[in-house]
């Protein structure tokens, strides 16, 4: 039993189980190509829902403070970029891929600074006067969430509002029987970038160790001199624009969002959150991808449990590990 | 504090028992439907912020999955209801099997999240509570999906049910209003909440209220004295769910209908925080303050947005915001200024002013 244990640390311990979920998935399904399919849309999923649980994670880790509000910066992108892509609606149509590719990549933007901005705001005006009260953070943040929705309400109507997706990103690749959407792969590859470059910039920068230091002990990181309240309100900034990222992304793939996006997405990220530890990139990048994994699987499994299964997943880790896969803090 | 009488604590109780009486002699007071149904209203959500009181305000954890319990009770009934007709056996088994399901729920997330911090088991909650709510949609054979069930009452609440006749066979009216089932209905609605309220009232008053206040306080040094914190939470949970499921009953049976958005929306979660915060967290005097007013804006205060919103007619977006269906935006803009400023609430604030002077 021992050496078992020690052999799965050896091969990478929690983060086999999603190849797991695969592998039992593969013998469940039992076709290939449909399971490449779902694995692919299960990633892609995955990642999306990484861009949004990941900010709330570091949030959480580095400052004590849980943001029940997270979903409405989701939403914010979500909206945002949608009526950028429908200002844009021009070149998104037009032949030239450059023109294509700048439409999104401007819609992006505008989802971006609008995170970084209204995530400046709720830090200082909303949370600021009640760090350290849990109580009250959760209200408060709770409260800044129903009125984030109703200004989406109040903008944007409560009738669905379709996402124009440019061409290039429109389609799918075929190889052999397998086919694998485009947008399911740009999400994948987006979602890496944007783990590569949050690894890089906690691993490798001289700010990265100290928000990792923060995360650790906060105490000691301030006694030896550093501002951790300005460090964590661009923290804060960082993790709101790539929720809005996140939030994008999600609308695209959807091409058809609702202000109850914000509400649906949160329980997701939530769980994805619990799953993987609170305060660790790795672990919800883990959670997110065995989320989307297991919402896929299931959901051409059993669709009817497809809901359920995300909370059987959770309850499921928290009885093993009761503070998540992989949690920053000890 | 309740031992000295100062004067801010006699004022909330006086006002709490102005409501009583006003809700006591609703149906003759206030003789349409609407404002019956409002008084109903009340009364249910009384007890639904109460026992929501007994957690957020007096043990100090946050719940989500509040309107999840209220749903298992109203579902429960509705149920039994439909499949074995109108009957108190019906309602018995109903609300019995709805308190059940709760007390499990609630005993199983307990003692799964309580052990670990405040935050987790929020978030516990909530997701435990989504999950009910599609359950109740997805499962369409025994809740009616989306739809919900409509099913009858008892026999003594219907509306032609007459409770009392004059000598030529028409039901005797007290003061123009009739005696009929509606009126039953509402005087069992107005009991059991009166009853429910009492319990909770009753059970802060208690050594097990001391408790709970001293885990509220400094959650190691209760441990530390010898209570054993997880234990009472996950009590004070089950409590609280079983007060929640009763409730549930009791609205299905008020209502004749249950379905997701009356039962389960996070919506009535929404509501039932706002009560308990504007009425003040760990008074339980608030909550009847705290229902009464935002059941009275939900209903009245539409009404009046809908004129400043046709008033400023041709302003952009002020209209919009004016809407009478955004009035929860200034709801939650009221609420977070409450936290910050009034974290007490109404009643916790004017409680202390009289003890001050």
């Amino acid at each position: 039993m021992e050496t078992i244990s020690q052999t799965i640390e050896r091969f990478g311990g929690v983060y086999l189980l999603p190849v797991a979920v695969s592998l039992i998935a593969l013998v469940l399904i039992g076709i290939p190509s449909s399971w490449v399919t779902l694995t692919v849309a299960g990633l892609a999923m995955g990642m999306m829902i990484f861009l949004m649980a990941s900010g709330l994670s570091l949030i959480f880790g580095l400052m004590d403070v849980l943001n029940f509000g997270h979903s409405a910066f989701v939403s914010f992108g979500a909206f945002v970029a949608a009526s950028a892509l429908g200002y844009m609606s021009g070149w998104l149509g037009a032949d030239s891929l450059a023109l294509n590719m700048l439409a999104v990549f401007l819609a992006f933007l505008a989802a971006i600074t609008f995170g970084l901005v209204a995530g400046w705001f709720f830090e200082v005006v909303i949370i600021k006067p009640v760090y350290h009260d849990h109580l009250r953070q959760i209200l408060i943040t709770m409260g800044a969430l129903i009125v984030s929705e109703q200004i989406i309400l109040a903008v944007w109507g409560g009738a669905p509002v379709s996402v124009p997706r440019p061409s290039f990103l429109e389609g799918s690749w075929l190889f052999g029987d397998v086919t694998v959407e485009i947008y399911r792969a740009f999400a994948f590859a987006l979602g890496l970038a944007v783990y590569i470059a949050l690894y890089l910039v906690l691993k490798r920068t001289r700010i990265g160790l100290l928000i990792r230091a923060g995360v650790e002990n906060r105490e000691m990181v301030e006694a030896l001199g550093f501002k951790i309240d300005r460090l964590f309100v661009g923290v804060f900034m960082v993790g709101s624009a790539l929720a809005a990222l996140g939030g994008a992304m999600w609308a695209g793939y959807e091409t058809l969002i609702t202000p109850a996006l914000g509400g649906e997405m949160m329980i997701v990220v939530f769980i994805v959150v619990i799953i993987g530890g609170l305060g660790s990139v790795e672990g919800t990048l883990l959670g997110a991808i065995m989320v989307g994994l297991m919402a896929n699987y299931i959901g051409f499994l059993a669709p009817k449990l497809a809901l359920a299964s995300n909370m059987v997943l959770m309850m499921a880790i928290l009885l093993w590990r009761p503070s998540g896969l992989k949690p920053a803090v000890k | 504090m309740a031992s000295t009488h100062p004067r801010g604590a006699q004022f909330i109780k006086a006002t709490v028992l102005v409501i009583g009486a006003l809700l006591l002699f609703a149906p003759f007071l206030f003789q349409d439907t609407r404002s019956l149904e409002v008084a109903a209203r009340i009364c249910i959500f009384v007890v639904l912020v109460a026992s929501y009181d007994l957690l957020i305000g007096y043990t100090g954890i946050v719940s989500f999955a509040h309107t999840m319990f209220f749903g298992f009770g109203a579902y429960g009934a509705a149920i039994a209801l439909r499949q074995m007709g109108p009957g108190w056996d019906a309602v018995l088994v109903g609300s019995l099997a709805g308190l059940a399901v709760s007390i499990v729920v609630a005993i199983a997330i307990g003692l799964l999240s309580l052990r670990v911090k405040a935050i987790f088991f929020a978030m516990i909650t909530l997701a435990a509570a989504s999950v009910a709510l599609v359950l109740a949609s997805q499962l369409s054979n025994l809740t009616g999906g989306e739809d919900g069930i409509t099913y009858k009452a008892p026999q003594i609440f219907k509306t032609a049910t007459k409770l009392m006749v004059d000598e030529n066979g028409k039901v005797v009216r007290i003061l123009g209003v009739k005696l009929n089932g509606k009126l039953a209905a509402y005087y069992f609605v107005f009991a059991s909440s009166l009853a429910l309220f009492i319990l909770c009232l009753r059970i802060v008053g208690s050594p097990l209220g001391s408790v709970l206040k001293a885990i509220r306080e400094n959650e190691a040094r209760a441990e530390a004295i010898g209570y054993r914190v997880v234990a009472y939470r996950t009590f004070v949970f089950c409590i609280a769910a079983a007060a929640a499921s009763l409730a549930g009953t009791i609205y299905a049976i008020w209502l004749k209908y249950t379905g997701p958005d009356t039962a389960l929306s996070f919506n009535i979660m929404i509501d039932i925080l706002l009560m308990v915060v504007i009425g003040g967290m760990g008074t339980m005097y608030g909550a009847v303050i705290g229902a009464v007013l935002l059941v009275l804006a939900q209903y009245y205060l539409r009404d009046l947005m809908g004129v400043v919103s046709e008033n400023l007619h041709g302003i952009p977006l002020l209209p919009e915001l004016f809407e009478p269906s955004r009035w929860l935006l200034w709801l939650g803009i009221i609420f977070i200024l409450l936290v910050y400023f009034f974290p007490k609430g109404i009643a916790g604030t004017i409680w202390e002013k009289g003890a001050r002077s």
